[in-house]
């Protein structure tokens, strides 16, 4: 897609899309409740697909419909559902010992952020594209991957780390509806496939630390040490 | 020809994974996997031989047969066939028979979807195998079930994982570097990346290079993403502890090997190179440090696998004829000496009912010939004559010198000293110290945890006096495939 010849309300809509699930991502790192985690990614998802849907309509990318589709139905309800068995499996509801301060979280996913944003302008630069979606697309795409990293570091309970590991993943995804939306369908659809045996797989997993650990913090996992 | 060899490879195993869910039985499951494992074996032999006559496409270009690929699959399937016969002795002691049929559905699931990524042309497509790869492994590394398995499963799944979006970022990103050059919509295989290569944006392309070096190098455990490395292999039972170290780490490599030639098309060779050299010595370093105040025995070897995973990258690194066949030569050696590590440790650490070095003493009196076999081994993994890792190190290090990467040699000498002396050290007090508490209680040692070791140390010894020259050849052939120049 020519992202650089874009008309103004579909560069502004593509936009605010993007940014509405930057925000969200900045929901997870300020709450400490498991459930909104969970709220903010099913809303991020929702938001990705629509994106999907957008940029398949001015674009002209008529498969992107069907990726909105399936966006919409594994990541915005059926990976939420499967998240949720597991929380109401566990017997916590937030984090108890925050490594950091959700408001320290916050300050340094801004600070993410503001790094991404001079990489991409970069990139941007050496492209010839500064200004534009491209560049907002790269920032957003390299600061969720940030924040994600930020919440599987600064956070412990085993469910945040999986959150965190999804945010990693719905950063790439959205930046790949922006940026390669010519993207083959095949891999697309094998990607959203992947993810789901990702999440049953931590379910499993999480079962296991329930039985076998008895805690689903990482701070108890100390054992295997040097 | 290929593509019947290749079926028969892929089938293999995945039949394997069938007949073990049907049949449910833990002797059923055994005798499958090892068939399983002598079929992928022999396909992997020939698989090499016929991927000398170029590569071979298929299924519309999704698969791919090249040297390099037929290499690291033929690594596979020697490790592959040594646990499997290891497994059927070594298994039976873990005590878990009633679930056994599960741990040979997995083994030989694993072993398909390494198989599959090393085949895969697409480069996203070779992302999901290798994102596959990990799924399954993370059962067999905490299929004993302990607190410490299910710690190491969960650490290794988070990590990588995480490692390995970085990849996808950096998979997409080479995709957007190409859709410049070749339209929006193209396949992703590995030689249009490379013709696109000369066309790329230098600076994007470097960016979605590292990023595929620190995603993928977090699964081959370089340092300093290496840190679900030693839990998982030392938690999960011995013979999928030398499918990890021996397989599934060279798999990974693989993709760090085929996007080398793209960076290079796109000007930037030296930073790309320097960089994964950098990360060689790195991983030295650390497995130095490491190797020299160990306490646990599979910890030990773990860390000789980071150590030598550097060694295979500054192989690459180097590159040129010289590199690339010493780092191709080393991943085989390596397999298979590290599988004899491995089945040894497992063996010991059973017959001792520890893992911890100190309590192992009096090796030499306990298991005579087993331990001979072992104590071999460790000789042969510090890079010692007169085996295998020898010739393919000092190959490296020529490799080294002769494209203008002497300091990195240089510490690489100094740090394969320092792990020698440091490996070794914990050899002796286990041989040569004396076992405080005789126990005559211990678990007997079958043949079938003894025979792989035969088998591992025999080639080793082969390949350390006498590299074939059609070995050579082919490494050449495969470092001309890989473009690069002579």
């Amino acid at each position: 897609m020519p992202v650089a010849q874009l008309d103004p309300l579909a560069a502004s809509i593509f936009s605010f899309l993007a940014i509405a699930s930057l925000l969200l991502a900045f929901v997870m790192l300020g709450s400490r409740w498991l459930n909104n985690y969970l709220y903010a990614f099913a809303g991020e998802s929702w938001m990705i697909a629509a994106l999907s849907a957008m940029v398949g309509y001015y674009g002209g990318f008529p498969e992107l419909y069907l990726i909105a589709l399936l966006t919409a139905l594994f990541r915005g309800l059926l990976l939420p559902y499967l998240i949720w068995r597991i929380i109401k499996r566990l017997d916590v509801a937030r984090e108890i010992h925050e490594i950091l301060e959700p408001s320290s979280t916050l300050v340094a996913g801004a600070a993410s952020v503001i790094f991404a944003l001079i990489v991409s302008y970069h990139i941007g630069e050496s492209l010839g594209v500064s200004g534009n979606v491209v560049v907002l697309a790269l920032t957003i795409m390299l600061a969720m991957k940030l924040i994600g990293f930020l919440m599987l570091t600064a956070r412990h309970e085993a469910l945040s780390q999986i959150l965190g590991l999804l945010v990693l993943e719905n950063g790439i995804f959205l930046g790949a509806q922006l940026l390669v939306p010519g993207m083959p369908t095949l891999i697309e659809i094998v990607i959203l496939f992947d993810l789901l045996v990702v999440v049953a797989c931590f379910g499993v997993l999480v079962r296991y630390l329930v039985a076998h650990v008895g805690s689903t913090s990482s701070l108890d996992l100390n054992r295997l040490v040097g | 020809m290929p593509g019947t060899l290749l079926l028969i490879l892929l089938l293999a195993p995945a039949l394997a994974v069938v007949a073990c869910l049907l049949v449910r039985a833990t002797r059923a499951g055994e005798i499958v996997n090892l068939l399983a494992s002598i079929v992928v074996f022999a396909a992997a032999v020939a698989l090499v031989i016929a991927s000398a006559y170029g590569p071979r496409h298929y299924l519309a270009d999704y698969v791919v047969v090249d040297m390099t690929g037929a290499w690291v699959i033929l690594c596979t399937g020697v490790v592959y066939l040594l646990a499997s016969i290891h497994s059927i002795g070594y298994m039976r002691l873990v005590g878990e028979d009633a679930r056994l049929w599960i741990f040979y559905a997995l083994f030989s699931g694993f072993t398909f979807t390494i198989l599959l990524s090393a085949v895969m042309n697409n480069a996203g497509l070779y992302w999901i195998a290798i994102e596959l790869t990990t799924l399954v492994s993370t059962f067999l590394v905490g299929f004993e079930r302990g607190a410490e398995s299910i710690e190491a499963a969960w650490k290794y799944i988070i990590i990588i994982s995480a490692g390995i979006s970085l990849a996808l970022l950096g998979t997409i990103l080479f995709y957007w570097c190409g859709s410049f050059v070749l339209g929006p919509t193209y396949q992703m295989t590995w030689d249009t990346l490379r013709a696109a290569a000369p066309k790329m944006n230098p600076a994007l392309a470097s960016l979605s290079f590292l990023l595929i070096l620190v995603g993928y190098g977090t699964k081959v455990g370089l340092a300093p993403m290496h840190t679900w490395l030693p839990d998982a292999h030392s938690e999960s039972p011995a013979p999928i502890s030398a499918m990890l170290s021996g397989a599934l780490l060279n798999s990974a490599m693989l993709g760090i090997v085929r996007y080398l030639p793209v960076v290079q098309g796109a000007q930037n060779e030296r930073l790309a190179r320097e960089t994964l050299v950098a990360f060689g010595v790195v991983s030295l370093v650390v497995g130095a440090l490491f190797i020299v105040r160990q306490r646990g025995i599979k910890r030990l070897m773990a860390y000789s696998s980071v150590e030598h995973m550097g060694v295979v990258a500054l192989g690459f690194g180097f590159g040129g004829p010289l590199g690339v066949a010493g780092a191709l030569y080393h991943m085989l050696n390596h397999s298979l000496n590290k599988s004899l590590m491995f089945f040894g440790a497992g063996n010991v650490m059973r017959s001792y009912g520890s893992k911890e070095i100190r309590d192992i003493r009096g090796v030499w009196t306990r298991f005579p010939v087993a331990g001979a076999l072992w104590l071999a081994g460790a000789v042969g993994i510090t890079g010692a004559p007169p085996f295998g890792l020898f010739l393919s190190e000092l190959v490296i290090l020529r490799a080294g010198f002769e494209r203008g990467y002497a300091w990195s040699v240089y510490a690489t000498a100094l740090l394969l000293i320092v792990i020698f002396i440091g490996f070794l050290n914990h050899f002796r007090s286990m041989y040569f110290e004396a076992d405080a508490t005789p126990n005559a209680a211990a678990p007997a040692i079958s043949r079938w945890c003894v025979a792989p070791m035969w088998l591992a140390l025999a080639p080793l010894v082969v390949f350390g006096l006498w590299w074939p020259d059609a070995l050579w050849d082919h490494f050449v052939a495969a470092a001309q495939a890989l473009g690069t120049a002579p």
